[in-house]
């Protein structure tokens, strides 16, 4: 969309203090998923298979029914009787069937039942009372062996139109794109390099697991509350799922521990709505960690070939890609996103990348940051690196040589308005650390990284009080920091202290209908409701102002809070402040608040550029990061520190990703690591200090120039330190994670 | 579930001895908890220990040696400065095992009858040469602590029978010893290999050394050919290799999701050189 009254003077973005937040997080207050409890609460637990692949002959309740604390069990049979198909229209189909598994369980830890009961330990109990018959089935859980021509269907009829003849039903979607010729591009190369890599698949990791409190009566109106990040798509899935409707189901979201994308669909929520309505009392549901790993959405596992072609100046003349995503037993694996985000950064003749979406007996996979992006760029960055080292190039360098830049085509189609992945790549080479000497036994790694970012719909509300101070209400759950970042931007346009602006999340019955806090949009997009509808209250207090002083609204313009008079029919009157037209607004035309509703489409694309050192213990095998810088353009930093918050955090869940984390499946299909302990996200001493660098190229589909910052973040992570820790060990390193039985397996094989 | 809180040991062995079903004596708990919580164990009975006299108490004894008792903590071990100076590697082996609030809590004696290959303090327990007293209905005995554990979980404690002590020897002159794990992250992780060097000097010559490895065989073990390798050497490259040679031979490991059997065989070598050169230097009144 165009702006035409974008900003780049600013008094209160940029600044960087506390989050409104803050106080009740460090002391308690806040009330997260589990933190509440209603009269008359039952407490849910969920029934889960233990097997990859099974047919269910046969659920009996009977003994559970007949026990004295038990006052609900649901299986499939309590659900909305769908009428949706499997397939591409049938994503609520698809969430149905996972948060309670119908004629087969599809992966270890696939609900099958779920009990209410008078205690937690009492629920747990008599979940063992329940008797299932299982006739078991073979199974699947690697993407390769998935789309093979022996492997057990998943599901028949789950593929799109996309996938071509003669491809194993486990292949669902199928997406292919590029430009130009590839063959004759590596005709023109001086080196072409053919390389494949494998990435296991890790949990987004959030520490708070899924918790909701649900109340559903038999006249169709329900309440819950959540831990989600989107509480309008948990009331529509709901709603559908338990046949309702819609406005029916007020939703309010809790404050959120952590989501990384994983908290954008429902698990447990219509299960403890289906026991509430069956039991007619409120019920609480509560995931264990075993719980969240065995049934909630990890990323996708990949297997992906590369091929580059490079001139001996660094020029790449030919790229192309292939990326096979395995994302459990349902569609929706983003290979499309891999296979378009994996060359994005670069300027290319020719390119040709294809994406698999392949189901096997696992969790859905759900969104992680980025959901795609990361393990395309390791593949690619990995290549690119290695031409870099067998043509003696620096591989700084020979990004800056290939980037995209504003007016490039794009790998995926469109041509790029500006964009700051040069700014990026400038940024790295003047860094200190890129220049910085190694010690022996370590090695450096780059990667560049690129992401979409998202618009979606928005709905804001302002609303002035009397004396003078503001709420603002949004729809996207805060998950890292957004009511500062909206509180600075209401400031701005309002100009009144943001100490004086009050952000809430709103319900789904408070606020029009809002999009997930997902594809980084949050600060873009409810940024630019939030700014709009604070320049709507703006006109409505102009136009008080005006009528107070007896001169036309065009003669008003809004300054530093006050009205103040301006152009040749204004009169000479003092600044009027916002608290002075707020107080007696009552009288002079009724209460003033702001709004905004729309789907902002000018999200603006994001890249990033990191540099890492890596140090690898030749006798064990085992990596320490030493040194780690982030370099990504922001567009404008609204809220610095937590801009500087997502480029770490962005790091760090790469490190865990590169280094250790993996879900590990035996030969029975089941997970063998479903705790903590065992799925090894970093702890903080494993961690370096990670430096950061803001570049900011205005986007210019934002009022003040955002770019969303969460998500591009995880993309270069996985590539720069298996680059890094390539050059530490000597052996180039294909498969993730890099963990440390690897790195010496390698070390071995390499002599 | 029963609940007690016996107030000696005997009254303890009496209550277990006459149990049925599952029992579990309860002190730090933080593995009877866990397992209670998680729904892995859920004991019939269960003996509390930590309201016994004196089980809290670390005691250096008149002839140098040291008893420890059973619910005396990690914490509690790592803050005894005289403790720490005789025996660094079994207070640091001890010191590895969870988190701050773990230590709070968490003791030798859980450690070793929870009865995990990969128990961070028994291979340093072992290479001391660190005994249990066991009471029982028939009275106690002493028992080498590489003779309790007998599989994975499983203990050679009898029906009835707990452990009452922890008891150190006592340091004596030119001596050092060392505990290593090897972990993939920095802290707060399960060894893969767990390495306890335990030796004495006579000027640079190695006189008695006891060499234990964890996590690398369905118990900890205490491994004769990794002694013989250094005894009578300087800690030599030819010893050095030797050691780890007999290191990795003495593994009988798996495979599974915290590491493969070349790994652990591999690595089991690389800690008890690494770990052994840390005993030698602490033998010679080197800071290590």
């Amino acid at each position: 969309m165009a702006l035409d009254d974008r900003k780049s003077g600013f008094t209160f973005v940029g600044t960087r203090p506390n989050r409104p937040d803050g106080l009740d997080k460090v002391t308690g207050r806040a009330k997260f998923g589990a933190d509440i409890s209603a009269p008359g609460m039952l407490f849910g637990a969920v029934l889960r298979s233990p097997h990859a692949h099974a047919r269910i002959v046969k659920i009996d309740a009977s003994k559970a029914e007949a026990h004295k604390d038990v006052k609900a069990v649901v299986t499939r049979a309590d659900f909305a009787d769908v009428l949706f198909k499997p397939g591409l229209e049938g994503e609520f189909w698809n969430v149905l069937e996972n948060v309670m598994a119908g004629e087969k369980a599809l992966y270890d830890g696939h609900a099958v039942a779920a009990i209410a009961a008078t205690s937690a330990l009492a629920a747990r109990d008599a979940l063992k009372l329940i008797e299932v018959e299982y006739e078991v089935l073979p199974h699947v859980t690697d993407v390769d062996k998935a789309m093979a021509t022996d492997a057990p269907v998943i599901r028949e009829g789950a593929a799109d139109y996309s996938v071509p003849e003669g491809m194993h039903p486990n292949v669902v979607r199928y997406h292919d794109s590029g430009h130009g010729d590839v063959e004759a591009g590596f005709a023109e190369a001086d080196l072409v390099i053919e390389d494949s890599f494998v990435t296991e698949a890790t949990h987004q990791g959030y520490i708070e697991p899924h918790a909701c409190l649900a109340m559903l009566g038999n006249d169709g109106k329900g309440e819950l509350w959540c831990t989600t990040q989107g509480h309008w798509i948990a009331q529509k899935t709901c709603a559908a799922l338990l046949g309702i409707e819609t406005s029916q189901l007020r939703v309010t979201a809790s404050e959120i521990g952590g989501g990384f994308g994983g908290k954008t669909t429902v698990f447990i929520e219509p299960v403890a709505l289906a026991l509430s309505r069956k039991a007619n009392r409120p019920v609480k549901l509560v995931m264990t960690r075993s719980e969240v790993f065995r049934a909630t959405g990890p990323t996708s596992s990949a297997s992906m070939d590369i091929k580059i072609g490079m001139k001996k100046d660094g020029t790449i003349t030919a790229a192309q890609g292939v990326f096979r995503l395995q994302g459990g037993a349902f569609p929706g694996a983003p290979g499309d996103m891999t296979a378009m985000c994996a060359f994005a950064p670069y300027n290319l003749t020719n390119v040709k990348q294809i994406g698999y979406d392949v189901m096997a007996n696992r969790p859905k996979q759900a969104a992680y940051r980025a959901p795609g992006a990361p393990m395309g760029a390791f593949a690619v960055e990995s290549v690119i690196d290695e031409l870099c080292k067998k043509l003696d190039l620096d591989p700084v360098d020979v990004r800056l040589k290939n980037a995209a830049h504003e007016g490039t085509k794009a790998s995926y189609g469109p041509r790029y308005e500006r964009i700051g992945l040069v700014e990026t790549l400038v940024a790295a080479k003047a860094h200190p650390h890129y220049s910085a000497p190694l010690k022996p036994g370590q090695g450096r790694g780059i990667s560049c990284g690129f992401w979409f970012n998202h618009g979606g719909e928005t709905s804001v509300s302002l609303a002035l009080s009397e004396d003078g101070s503001a709420q603002l209400m949004v729809g996207t759950p805060d998950i890292g920091g957004s009511r500062a970042s909206m509180a600075l931007m209401a400031a701005e346009v309002l100009g009144i202290p943001y100490e004086n602006i009050r952000v809430t999340i709103a319900d789904t019955a408070t606020l029009g209908y809002n999009d997930v806090s997902h594809g980084s949009r949050v600060t873009y997009a409810s940024g630019l409701a939030t700014i709009k509808a604070a320049k709507h209250a703006v006109e409505k207090l102009s136009e008080r102002a005006a009528a107070k002083w007896g001169i036309p609204v065009d003669a008003v313009k809004w300054e530093d809070g006050c009205a103040v008079p301006s152009g040749p029919n204004a009169g000479d009157f003092d600044p009027m402040p916002l608290a002075d037209i707020t107080a007696d607004m009552g009288s002079t035309g009724g209460p003033i608040s702001g709004h905004f509703e729309a789907t902002p489409e000018g999200a603006g694309v994001s890249f990033g550029t990191h540099i890492v050192d890596a140090e690898v213990d030749p006798e064990t095998g085992k990596t320490s990061v030493t040194r780690y810088t982030v370099i990504q353009d922001a567009g404008k930093a609204i809220h610095p520190t937590y801009v500087e918050g997502q480029y770490q955090g962005g790091a760090a869940q790469g490190i865990g990703w590169a280094l250790n984390e993996e879900y590990i499946y035996g030969d029975d299909g089941r997970l063998q690591n479903s705790i903590f302990l065992d799925y090894r996200i970093p702890v903080a001493s494993d961690l370096p200090m990670i430096d950061t660098v803001i570049v900011e190229v205005p986007n210019p589909g934002h009022p003040f120039g955002v770019r969303g910052v969460g998500e591009t973040g995880i993309v270069p992570p996985l590539a720069a330190i298996a680059n890094a820790v390539s050059h530490a060990a000597g052996v180039r390193m294909r498969q993730l994670p890099m963990s440390p039985p690897r790195i010496l397996a390698a070390l071995k094989d390499n002599g | 579930m029963d609940y007690h809180s016996p107030a000696s040991f005997a009254e303890a062995s009496a209550l277990a001895a006459n149990a049925t079903g599952t029992t579990r004596f309860l002190a730090g708990g933080t593995d009877v908890l866990v397992q209670l919580r998680s729904d892995l164990v859920t004991p019939n009975t269960l003996i509390d220990i930590k309201k016994i006299n004196g089980v809290q108490d670390i005691t250096r004894n008149a002839d140098g040696s040291w008893t420890i008792g059973v619910a005396a903590t990690g914490a509690e071990m790592s803050e005894h400065a005289e403790l720490v100076r005789d025996w660094p590697g079994v207070v640091e082996a001890m010191d590895l095992i969870g988190s701050t609030q773990v230590q709070g809590r968490a003791t030798l004696t859980g450690n070793l009858c929870n009865g995990s290959p990969a128990a961070d303090s028994v291979p340093a327990m072992v290479a001391a040469g660190v005994t249990v007293t066991v009471t029982g209905p028939d009275g106690s005995r002493e028992v080498a602590v590489e003779d309790i554990p007998t599989g994975p979980g499983r203990t050679a404690l009898n029906k009835g029978e707990l452990i009452s002590a922890v008891n150190i020897p006592a340091r004596g002159a030119n001596g050092g010893d060392a505990y290593l794990r090897f972990i993939p992250r920095t802290e707060m992780d399960i060894a893969v290999v767990g390495v306890g060097v335990n030796l004495r000097l006579e000027g640079d010559t190695i006189t008695e050394a006891r060499v234990s490895l964890g996590a690398v065989a369905p118990t900890v073990l205490l491994v004769e050919d990794c002694a013989k390798a250094i005894i009578g050497s300087t800690l030599d490259e030819a010893a050095l290799d030797a050691l780890a040679a007999a290191a990795s031979a003495a593994c009988n490991p798996i495979d599974d999701k915290r590491g493969t059997i070349a790994f652990r065989t591999e690595v089991s070598g690389v800690l008890a050189t690494r770990a052994a050169k840390i005993a030698y230097a602490r033998a010679k009144g080197e800071q290590a």
